[in-house]
């Protein structure tokens, strides 16, 4: 992965000064609250329901071990010992002190992290398939032009003080799309043209939110080395366009819906004409000179280890499965991608103690080439296991509580941290979580299900992801009171769709029987074929409607 | 009136006085024996009067396009551009284009709600001089117009990106 040089380490450091001067002030009374705001923010601090948020960057799912270990050591000096995993790929200490956060985005420097542009109305850290350089089907990597937007995007003079946020995501394979760039406010799909030139497909105007769109194309082709003169266009448009009058429609998606994608993207053309030629066009050198630090690990030569995996499934139910869920197809043979699941019940989702940050350090030394990767589902992969190996790992796992075989099953999951801790949440979204994982413990019948994606927002900033959700559940707050909206047929790969709200919402204590229902109606409906969605879109809403408000 | 700002961290003087938009109706009142800056769009309408006066330039609201002075920049002694909240960002992207596109070589500078920690955008983006909101302590200027040796991107101090200097 990226190694910073000399550069990114000077300005790494710079920033960190640069925060401990304005928190100096805003604690000296220099800064307004206001004035404050945006700095912090833009710092990855957050001012929470019980205490400060501190929102670290982990690039695009990216991590090495040791900085795990620090991360571990850090939750344990100034936080209560634990951190979460969050629905962007980057981690959040729930406990700090305002006035210890130069001190810890000093120790972050130190392994080359940061909690740059984490919130505020600026760009966000870009996202990838966790999968990324270790998966068959994809045209290349994405995370080279991953790290590209990163460079280009930290620190951007004209993009600092945007209409609200904006995040992009970035995804190589034509199969599948563990980004979900589509929802997203540029989503770049890398593809070749019909000369076999690499670029992009380029989405714009996606989201979530409070008025979830799938983003339209508006360029459906980019070459590679105009990436970032036609990203700083995209952002040029709607840094003089969009809406700064209404919080709630200052998204990109609402300019490019007032324009019209064509519209918006003949404005994005008549910039681009302006500068696509500037110095700030790509070179060979530069995308190539980024991926010389993402080439592959010093791989041994090996074959499938088919009979042996054959033989300890054999002797292994509980192996079998887990094997059969959580691991998936790796590039070289020999090799497999490994899921740890930290959505073991009665753990919020996606939290980790300090202890397992270190075990998972541990496992990636020991098992992976010193790196995992974050993924937005809140799960943990270690990318380059060896086949013959996985036994071990296997054995390893389950009793620190990252081998619950149930990876895209009904109880894997996504959920923010709602009203337990965020000040914006409506509802509590963990205990909805918790309690849907206890009603459904039983993995034979999770496995017969087959993959159902369950995602939880305590309130319409969805950062749950509800809208994408098969089932989605969302926390709405009626005269101070809890309740929970459900929507269906969601969806966040290619197929993108937000989904249909089913009806009214329910109280809290109704929701695993109401989860219940809905999973009996695809159960007596389903073809022998069908995932839970395909039978949603044969079906439709109506069936799921009359069972569950019977 | 307040001092200002230079972008190398310097404290001088201000001479010029921003002239507000005229009430509707109004005629637009220019102070005699006074360096001012008049709403962008009047100093265009009024440009036969004012070109070769170098004691008249103009402003520009972050609602306001810069295109409007396109065909006129160096005509201007100085173009200002107005931050009615520190945290409405569309300046940034009218400074530039005012350098980058239309050539603009004579004095750029911020006002409005200009705070101390935005002055190092402001000066990539080719602002030379801040007319800092009076509250602020200017003394910490050239501190924040500095707290960065480099940037990633290309903007108006420099046309090259570190992947280009990089490479060098």
């Amino acid at each position: 992965m990226y190694v910073y040089d000399e550069h990114d380490r000077q300005m790494a450091v710079e920033r960190v000064a640069q925060f401990r001067d304005q928190t100096e002030r805003a604690l000296a009374g220099e800064l307004a609250e206001d004035e404050f705001l945006p700095l912090r923010l833009q710092n990855g601090l957050y001012v929470q329901r019980l205490a400060p948020m501190l929102r670290i960057c982990v690039p695009y799912g990216m991590l090495r071990s040791v900085q795990l270990r620090r991360l571990a050591r850090i939750t344990r000096d100034y936080d209560k010992g634990y951190a979460h995993f969050t629905t962007r790929q980057n981690i959040q200490l729930n406990w700090p002190n305002l006035e210890d956060v130069p001190d810890i985005l000093a120790e972050l420097a130190e392994v080359e992290m940061h909690s740059n542009q984490t919130s505020g109305n600026c760009i966000r850290n870009t996202t990838t398939d966790q999968f990324s350089g270790v998966q068959s089907d994809e045209l290349t990597d994405p995370r080279p032009y991953c790290e590209i937007i990163r460079q280009w995007s930290t620190f951007h003079p004209e993009f600092a003080y945007l209409p609200r946020k904006f995040k992009v995501a970035v995804n190589a394979s034509e199969k599948t799309d563990r980004a979900a760039i589509q929802v997203h406010d540029i989503g770049l799909q890398i593809v070749r043209n019909e000369a076999g030139e690499l670029g992009f497909r380029v989405h714009v105007g996606g989201g979530l939110g409070r008025t979830p769109m799938v983003a339209p194309v508006i360029r459906e082709f980019l070459p590679e080395l105009d990436l970032l003169t036609y990203l700083e266009s995209v952002l040029r448009v709607y840094n003089r366009y969009g809406r700064r009058d209404n919080k709630f429609k200052a998204r990109i998606k609402i300019l490019v819906k007032a324009l019209t994608p064509e519209g918006f993207a003949e404005k994005v053309e008549a910039e681009w004409a302006h500068i696509k030629d500037s110095p700030s066009r790509l070179t060979p050198e530069a995308i190539d000179r980024i991926k010389s630090y993402f080439t592959e690990p010093a791989y041994a030569i090996l074959d499938n280890a088919t009979e042996l995996l054959a033989q300890q499934r054999f002797e292994n139910r509980g192996f079998d499965q887990w094997l059969k869920y959580n691991v998936d197809v790796h590039k070289k043979p020999g090799y497999a991608i490994v899921s740890l699941t930290m959505k073991k019940t009665g753990t919020p989702p996606g939290d980790v103690t300090d202890r397992q940050l270190e075990q998972i350090a541990d496992l990636a030394d020991e098992y992976s080439f010193g790196e995992v990767r974050v993924t937005h589902e809140q799960n943990v992969v270690l990318a380059d296991v060896r086949q013959d190996r996985l036994l071990e790992l296997w054995q390893e796992i389950v009793p620190m509580g990252f081998g619950t075989a149930n990876l895209n099953m009904l109880t894997d999951i996504i959920c923010c941290p709602g009203g337990d801790f965020c000040a914006l949440a409506n509802a509590k979204s963990i205990p909805v979580a918790d309690a849907i994982q206890r009603r459904f413990d039983n993995l034979e019948f999770l496995y017969d299900l087959g993959e159902i994606d369950l995602n939880i927002s305590g309130c319409m900033n969805a950062c749950g992801h509800h809208h994408v959700g098969n089932i989605g559940v969302l926390g709405v707050d009626k005269k101070g009171e809890e309740f929970y909206q459900v929507s269906l047929g969601g969806a966040s790969q290619h197929d993108a769709t937000i989904g249909k709200i089913l009806g009214p919402s329910f109280a809290r204590d109704d929701m695993p029987d109401v989860i219940a229902k809905i999973i009996d109606v695809y159960v007596n409906k389903r073809t022998e074929e069908e995932s839970f969605l395909d039978t949603y879109r044969r079906v439709g809403i109506d069936p799921f409607k009359e069972r569950v408000y019977a | 009136m307040p001092d200002i700002i230079f972008r190398d961290g310097s404290i001088r003087q201000n001479q010029w006085n921003v002239v507000q938009r005229p009430e509707n109706g109004e005629a637009l009142d220019i102070p005699t024996q006074q360096r001012v800056l008049i709403p962008a769009d009047l100093w265009v309408e009024n440009r036969e009067r004012f070109i070769g006066n170098d004691d008249v330039g103009a402003w520009l609201d972050s609602h306001d396009e810069p295109e409007i002075l396109a065909d006129y920049v160096n005509d201007l002694p100085m173009i200002a551009v107005n931050f009615p909240k520190f945290s409405d960002g569309r300046g940034y992207s009218s400074a530039r284009l005012l350098r980058e596109r239309f050539g603009f070589k004579n004095e750029l500078r911020a006002i409005g709600d200009v705070l101390l920690d935005q002055l190092q955008f402001m000066k990539r983006c080719g602002f030379d001089t801040y007319e800092l909101r009076p509250d602020k302590d200017i003394r910490k200027a050239a501190r924040c117009l500095n707290f960065f040796s480099q940037g990633y991107q290309a903007a108006t101090d420099t046309d090259l990106p570190l992947f280009r200097r990089r490479a060098s």
